[in-house]
């Protein structure tokens, strides 16, 4: 009688806690094929763009109730495209991305706050070849249909990562500040 | 000096011509040297530093073209038909260098995805879209082009030093400043 007295309240407590804390852990899809993350680093004044190409986002968030978001992002670093492949193949190298010791590099969030009009501030811990540093990204949500994008940008000191380590280290050759931009397609987002 | 024949070039004509000649020989001789070089922050800063003296060789080729347009050169000195066809034709394949070369170097950084950003402040406009095979396509006559002209700038040299020396025409006067 016991046993069965506490597994029916312990059903009834799941219950609730599921049926409170579901719709804020609906978790929304990326849709990776519509979502782009891409960079722009300066050589000598001459802007270089890259992108990365495979990305995967873990993102649980309702525009209503942005203090439970979580979003997580994961970036294969050796997706980065460049135009050029021998600066491709020295992407890879421990100057820049160590990507044998590093493959990849992640954002998660650890608190959202609402501006209104769709815009966010995301903060959250960006960690790339193995340091991490807190960042502010600004983010612009606009929804169509059932989709919803998701876009904005920010810049990182390269330096602040080692990304372009000995002899690279020279900003004037490479400038330090590193211009991220990313637009990430998502279904399920409830409406802003 | 008359205003129908003069007997040397204008002060501005010659400024021109050595100015030039010496940019383009630097240029040449590093873009021959900055191509084999292992990526690093040095090649890096040679093909811009290629980059920024290649605009600037190409806006000057356009104020010498139009001062050369504007200003009679001198006569021809005596020498054959042929002799004189040949000098002619030499200058004339230069001017046509002086821009084909760099204009195809801009294209061709343009079409790998660099576009040039003179002296690292001024921005220049792509006139060819980023296309790898373009790209691809254009480099090679960059190289072909400059060869071409080496082998022109040789030919011109090497016939001026023999109107100086060998014929003694003392041709190189011309385009020598003259002493005050």
């Amino acid at each position: 009688m016991k046993t069965s007295t506490k597994t029916y309240f312990a059903t009834v407590a799941l219950a609730l806690l599921a049926s409170t804390a579901m719709p804020a852990c609906a978790q929304q899809k990326l849709l990776p094929a519509q979502s782009e993350i891409s960079f722009t680093s300066k050589q000598m004044g001459v802007p270089v763009d890259g992108k990365f190409k495979k990305f995967d986002a873990q993102v649980a968030f309702d525009p209503k109730k942005p203090d439970a978001a979580k979003i997580a992002l994961t970036i294969d670093l050796a997706s980065a495209s460049l135009g050029a492949a021998e600066t491709e193949a020295e992407l890879a190298k421990p100057d820049w991305f160590s990507i044998k010791q590093f493959p990849q590099a992640t954002f998660e969030s650890t608190s959202v706050k609402a501006l209104g009009g769709g815009k966010f501030d995301v903060a959250g811990k960006l960690n790339i070849k193995g340091s991490s540093r807190d960042v502010i990204v600004p983010v612009a949500l606009a929804q169509a249909g059932t989709n919803t994008t998701a876009s904005g940008a920010f810049t990182i000191k390269r330096l602040d990562f080692r990304i372009g380590d000995g002899d690279w280290k020279d900003t004037s050759m490479v400038a330090n500040d590193v211009q991220v931009k990313f637009k990430l397609s998502l279904t399920g987002v409830p409406t802003l | 000096m008359t205003d129908s024949t003069p007997s040397r070039y204008t002060g501005t004509a010659i400024v021109l011509h050595w100015l030039l000649g010496l940019g383009l020989v630097t240029s040449f001789a590093l873009g021959l040297y900055m191509a084999d070089l292992p990526l690093s922050p040095q090649r890096l800063k040679l093909y811009n530093w290629h980059k920024w003296a290649g605009v600037t060789i190409l806006a000057f080729s356009f104020v010498r073209l139009a001062w050369r347009l504007m200003h009679k050169p001198p006569a021809d000195l005596p020498m054959s038909p042929v002799q004189r066809g040949a000098a002619h034709a030499a200058h004339n394949v230069l001017y046509v260098l002086f821009f084909a070369v760099p204009l195809v170097g801009w294209a061709y950084s343009s079409a790998a995805g660099f576009p040039i950003v003179a002296f690292g402040v001024l921005p220049l406009p792509d006139f060819v879209p980023v296309d790898k095979a373009l790209a691809q396509a254009i480099k090679p006559w960059h190289e072909r082009l400059a060869w071409l002209m080496a082998i022109v700038v040789l030919a011109h040299v090497a016939a001026a030093l023999k109107h100086h020396f060998i014929d003694r025409d003392n041709i190189l006067s011309r385009m020598w400043l003259q002493k005050q």
